[in-house]
């Protein structure tokens, strides 16, 4: 249970900025929704908050400032899912999600009895027992979510970063991946911070929403107070139109113009 | 069973093949007593134990001086080049790789050439300046091509390294050819280096290079379970918290200084150091827990075999080694190939 803030973030490569001060404070079991065109800056937000590239600003869990932390330290608080993550095709599902105790564990140390256990234990509760030797390249699209999602899990990091979560899964697998992460938000309490890009899926599964573009945040707030029409229209550059449901639900329908 | 049973199991036969190769290069070899004698004759040397092995003290004398130097040799070049092959592998997450890469055999080479054509008539130096300047080089090459690759890296630094290896070894090459070209008369002699050999293996080239083999075996096999993290990319393993680039340079460092050792005193014998990790890969699974002492292991017995072989395949002359471990790995490793899931 850890809050996540970023002030005052910046991003540049080379003479270009990506991400010009970004700042935002996620609450303890809070999930954040990142939106907005590529390019606007969602995946290099996640990369400098695990440390993969320089930023300034600064990003803190708990009040507490990650650039005075350790690597392992760090890991240990943020887990980080990337939008292609590398599944080594001949490493069993367990000796993938074993990499997640890797914080845990130190330099010249091997995991422990506990770490092994913890495995088995994240691999259960995701329903995942039955895949425990299988090769990762045998799994589907959806599986291999999952297991990723079982190595985050693994490192016990109260923050969960996930860049494009769904990008390569059809419907049905979306949802079910998000529905994982839902739940794990629920049941231990995890600050989600999730780079989309379906707007609806989006709206469904955050608490809060930001708009970004070329690196500004230009809306946050509720699913109802961002994915506004006229907004969408003018950073993406489509025409959608936007349905209420009844039970508050958003819905982001392209139109073709 | 378990993966520990597992690891277990692959562990106790490699080393009993070990053990097996071992006995057999001491067995075989032109003159010497007949092969079966060579037991015999070791137990007798035991410790409380006397039998009649009817092994003359001439003919042990034989197997101890000249036999049993060579197979020590050759195990610790087979095991030293495959297990840097399997590490430089693992931290460059390539497989194609080989423990010269960063330069380690073309400045060794170079070392070589240079000590044969300059300082072949020394007699006062406490050791062979021969071995001495390719180890000498072939670590000035590797930390050339570091330098190179690491200041130039950025972020990027396992493949600016590669780059910068290629670029290395042409260089080292080039100066090590234009050298040969202006001396002619050494080529013979610089070939014969190159081409590996174990035939004047002593054991004072074992007391030189051991020290080095067992240090760079100590810190990579210590490193087993970084090399597991880098098989996910060097961006997921620092966010897994592995500081990636000071483990890609002990790793590299012990490797090359192992390479370096071992191939100042053995010359360049080739392939062991790509083919054995895939063999143990297509054999044991990729997890470097496994391939790291597998390869140590599997590696040493595969040259003292292929040492075998390459002694009485034409006796009483011998093929070079370089030449028969690549007879010998390369169909095998196709064999292995068609017959097993291809792992890389």
């Amino acid at each position: 249970m850890s809050s996540l803030t970023f002030a005052d973030v910046t991003v540049s490569y080379g003479k270009r900025q990506v991400l010009s001060g970004f700042n935002a404070s996620i609450a303890s079991g809070e999930w954040l929704g990142l939106i907005g065109p590529n390019g606007a800056g969602k995946s290099s937000l996640l990369r400098a908050a695990v440390g993969l590239v320089a930023h300034g600003g600064v990003v803190s869990v708990d009040g507490s400032s990650l650039s005075l932390r350790s690597r392992s330290q760090r890991a240990a608080l943020l887990a980080y899912v990337p939008q292609s993550p590398i599944l080594p095709t001949d490493m069993t599902c367990r000796d993938y999600v074993l990499l997640g105790r890797a914080p845990h564990v130190s330099y010249f140390g091997r995991e422990s009895k506990h770490d092994r256990a913890m495995v088995d234990d994240v691999l259960t509760q995701l329903d995942l027992s039955s895949f425990r030797d299988r090769y990762l390249g045998e799994l589907s699209g959806g599986e291999a979510q999952r297991i990723v999602i079982a190595r985050a899990l693994a490192t016990e990091a109260p923050v969960l970063l996930l860049d494009e979560p769904t990008s390569a899964l059809d419907i049905g697998h979306q949802q079910q991946a998000l529905e994982l992460v839902s739940t794990l938000q629920r049941e231990h309490g995890l600050t989600v911070v999730s780079a989309m890009h379906d707007l609806t899926l989006a709206g469904l599964y955050s608490d809060r929403l930001a708009l970004m573009h070329e690196g500004n945040v230009v809306a946050m707030g509720s699913a109802t107070e961002v994915l506004e029409a006229d907004r969408l229209a003018e950073f993406y550059g489509v025409r959608v139109t936007v349905h209420h449901e009844p039970d508050g639900t958003v819905v982001v329908v392209p139109r073709r113009s | 069973m378990t993966t520990g049973q597992r690891t277990a199991a692959w562990l106790l036969g490699a080393t009993v093949l070990l053990m097996v190769s071992l006995l057999a290069g001491a067995m075989f070899g032109p003159a010497g007593p007949p092969p079966w004698r060579v037991p015999l004759a070791i137990i007798d040397r035991l410790p409380l134990i006397s039998i009649d092995s009817g092994v003359s003290d001439a003919q042990w004398n034989l197997i101890w001086t000249i036999r049993f130097p060579r197979v020590v040799l050759a195990a610790l070049v087979g095991g030293m080049l495959s297990l840097g092959g399997a590490s430089y592998q693992g931290v460059f997450r390539n497989p194609l790789v080989d423990p010269y890469l960063l330069g380690a055999a073309a400045g060794a080479g170079l070392g070589a050439t240079i000590a044969i054509l300059h300082l072949r008539d020394v007699t006062d130096w406490p050791v062979d300046p021969t071995p001495l300047l390719a180890f000498v080089l072939s670590l000035a090459t590797v930390a050339a091509t570091y330098t190179v690759g690491a200041a130039f890296g950025g972020n990027r630094t396992g493949a600016t390294l590669v780059l910068a290896g290629v670029a290395m070894v042409s260089l080292t090459t080039a100066a090590q050819t234009y050298v040969l070209q202006r001396n002619s008369e050494v080529v013979r002699e610089v070939y014969t280096w190159i081409l590996g050999r174990l035939v004047n293996a002593s054991w004072a080239d074992i007391r030189l290079v051991a020290p080095y083999v067992i240090l760079t075996t100590v810190i990579l096999l210590f490193h087993a379970r970084h090399l597991d993290l880098f098989r996910v990319g060097d961006d997921e393993a620092a966010t897994l918290g592995a500081p990636v680039a000071r483990i890609r340079l002990i790793v590299v460092m012990a490797a090359t200084l192992g390479t370096a050792a071992v191939v100042s005193v053995s010359g360049l014998i080739g392939f062991v150091g790509l083919i054995v990790p895939h063999i143990v890969r297509l054999l044991a699974g990729a997890s470097y827990r496994l391939v790291l002492p597998l390869s140590l292991l599997l590696g040493a017995s595969f040259l003292i075999l292929v040492d075998i072989l390459g002694r009485i395949a034409i006796a009483p002359s011998e093929l070079p080694i370089g030449v028969v471990t690549a007879f010998i790995g390369a169909p095998f490793f196709i064999y292995l190939l068609r017959t097993k899931r291809v792992a890389v």
